[in-house]
């Protein structure tokens, strides 16, 4: 069993600190992604765990061993690299194969497990290809292969997916996704795409300023945000300042009675009010607060209106062939957020 | 439509002054020196044209074919060892702070405006037996008396590495500096300790900048005749030095011009094989 223990972790670089008092514990077999906008310390807590930096204070445990003091070479860890770091001077079987050779595999062994691992990143056949002969995409599967090839305890990857196209990174999301669950492997993935996160992880962190704001499962962490940047950082969100007194929240100049099913995560006081776009209700003028239109996008599947209300924006998304067809920027009309679909934050 | 794009950054004729300059300072002096190989010397000092081999044939002798190992060697043995120093220091370079480097290398630059004479004068007397460090030897308590440590191969292939070692780091740095630190993290990660990093990805991955650093030093040193004459006994003269020699002391224009000429086929001959060895399997 391989679970991964963070206690206490702090790095700082000077006086900056990257890395403040993070402690977590991840269970054996779990897919996690850290996730947070650039220079939140996701990296340098993913250097960390590999060995690549020295904490400041606090320990690395991995499968109940202390591994704080450890060289990185002596880990057992597998990594991909953003850059990927794939070996130019060797050719692909050879890449993967390499922390084999370092290890004192012989030639044999190396090669079946080169090519055992080439299947299982569907490359069949592609062992004796130049690194600089492979697509993109290519690269990106012999350099997860190689991370594998030991059996690694923990499996890092510092935003694999980063230098891909959309379409491929989905894709590609996918399959990481398949190749981990059908290995049971130890996962993080660095990463600061929101919908990466919540398509592979079973396990979301959400950092900022070196603090983790939020863990939890993704859809957890989707519905539930702990405080009003995890609500505005995981997916698209309406978010306004409030006040909540007396079973009810004060906002935009109307007092909405909270209803079974709304979260409130603050007692009473000045807080944030989330809604998704997907539960702004648009009624007629005379109903609810009133908005005016500023803009609508008509994305095929959905259509997205955007209005104006006390100077705040605020996005309803709603289903084609609804009423909202006949919304033209100037219009006014009503908006209510649905019941038990409203959550309030710090 | 309109035909081939004439938006090029320089215009054609441009592409003939190099062409120019390779003619009139390479390939015309070459041209002579090859003409004066097989000239007729003249007792009263100069040379006749003419189509006389003997130069070469006076050349194919035991003597000469010791010295032109001589020389070699002592080329192969200045930069083999220039280029042991130099790499790792340049990694090591590469990796500090960016002030740094650009002190250091100002540094290693300014001991380029040094020159040959300095350089082995002064190494002379820091190797005397009266004023150099057998003085300091003697004084910690390390040998009996103190003692000279040149003229001798020691003194000469440290001088000519003393000359070579800015180049070779000069030639280095580029390639180490834009060399992916992830790959050297990566090869980290998955098991390889320090030294095995740098041996199976560092070294593979810069064969190409170490050869060229070789061939540099190789060749440069390969020219050199005054530090011969100043720190190596005359067992260790090499073919320059005897070039000179002939040319300027025995007046034998048409005897140096032959030795020259060999001694830029075998070079030549050298740096084909190094090349070809230093060729990158992985580079397209």
């Amino acid at each position: 069993m391989t679970e991964l223990r963070i206690d206490g972790l702090t790095k700082n670089f000077g006086s900056f600190k990257a890395l403040d008092n993070v402690s977590l514990d991840i269970p054996s077999g779990k897919f996690v992604c850290l996730l947070g906008p650039s220079g939140c310390g996701k990296t340098t807590l993913l250097r960390l765990i590999a060995g690549l930096e020295e904490p400041s204070a606090g320990r690395v445990l991995v499968g109940g061993q202390d591994q704080t003091r450890v060289p990185t070479h002596k880990r057992g860890m597998g990594m991909v690299f953003q850059s990927l770091a794939l070996f130019p001077h060797l050719d692909v079987a050879e890449n993967i194969a390499y922390p084999l050779a370092i290890r004192g595999g012989d030639k044999a062994t190396r090669a079946a497990r080169a090519a055992e691992l080439l299947d299982l990143v569907r490359l069949p056949g592609m062992g004796a290809r130049r690194i600089h002969q492979l697509s993109g995409g290519q690269r990106q599967r012999v350099a997860i292969a190689r991370g594998l090839s030991i059996n690694p305890k923990v499996f890092l990857l510092d935003e694999p997916l980063s230098a891909l196209d959309a379409s491929l990174r989905e894709h590609m999301q996918i399959e990481l996704r398949q190749i981990q669950q059908s290995l049971g492997v130890t996962t993080i993935v660095v990463t600061h795409d929101q919908q990466e996160a919540l398509t592979m992880a079973d396990l979301v962190i959400v950092m900022k300023d070196g603090v983790i704001q939020q863990a939890g499962a993704p859809m957890e962490v989707y519905h539930n945000p702990a405080n009003a940047f995890v609500a505005g950082f995981i997916g698209t969100t309406n978010l306004m300042p409030c006040t909540v007194a007396d079973g009810a929240i004060q906002v935009l100049g109307q007092r909405i009675p909270v209803t079974e099913g709304d979260r409130i995560g603050v007692a009473s006081g000045p807080a944030h009010l989330s809604v998704r776009p997907e539960h702004v209700i648009l009624t007629s003028e005379a109903e609810g607060i009133p908005a005016e239109v500023n803009f609508v996008r008509d994305l095929g599947e959905s259509r997205h209106v955007l209005m104006l209300v006390d100077g705040h924006e605020i996005t309803a998304q709603m289903p084609p062939g609804t009423g909202a067809a006949a919304l033209r920027p100037g219009d006014r009309v009503g908006l209510s957020f649905r019941p038990g679909q409203r959550v309030v934050v710090a | 439509m309109s035909g081939a794009p004439s938006h090029t950054v320089a215009p054609r004729w441009l592409g003939l002054w190099p062409a120019v300059m390779l003619t009139l300072f390479f390939l015309a002096p070459f041209g002579i020196m090859l003409a004066v190989s097989v000239a007729k010397r003249d007792a009263s000092g100069f040379y006749e044209w003419g189509f006389d081999p003997g130069s070469y044939a006076r050349f194919m002798s035991a003597f000469f074919a010791k010295v032109m190992a001589v020389s070699l060697s002592v080329s192969l043995a200045a930069a083999a060892i220039c280029v042991a120093l130099a790499f790792p220091f340049t990694v090591f370079l590469a990796s500090l702070g960016h002030r740094m480097q650009t002190l250091v290398l100002v540094v290693l630059l300014s001991v380029l405006a040094l020159s040959e004479v300095i350089i082995g004068f002064s190494l002379s007397t820091l190797l005397s037996q009266t004023a150099g460090i057998g003085n300091l030897f003697h004084w910690l308590g390390l040998i009996d008396a103190p003692r000279a440590y040149t003229p001798s191969l020691f003194a000469l292939i440290t001088g000519l590495c003393y000359i070579g070692f800015p180049f070779a780091v000069l030639v280095l740095y580029p390639p180490v500096s834009r060399l992916d630190p992830e790959i050297v993290e990566a090869a980290r990660v998955m098991g390889a300790s320090g030294p095995s990093a740098f041996f199976g990805v560092i070294v593979p991955n810069l064969r190409g900048a170490i050869m060229g650093a070789f061939i540099l030093v190789f060749v440069f040193t390969l020219g050199s005749y005054l530090l011969p004459q100043l720190l190596g006994r005359s067992e260790h003269w090499t073919l320059s030095v005897h070039i000179t020699d002939q040319a300027v002391y025995q007046s034998n224009l048409p005897f140096a011009a032959a030795m020259s000429v060999f001694l830029m086929l075998v070079a030549l001959a050298l740096v084909g094989l190094a090349s070809l060895a230093g060729r990158d399997k992985g580079a397209a």
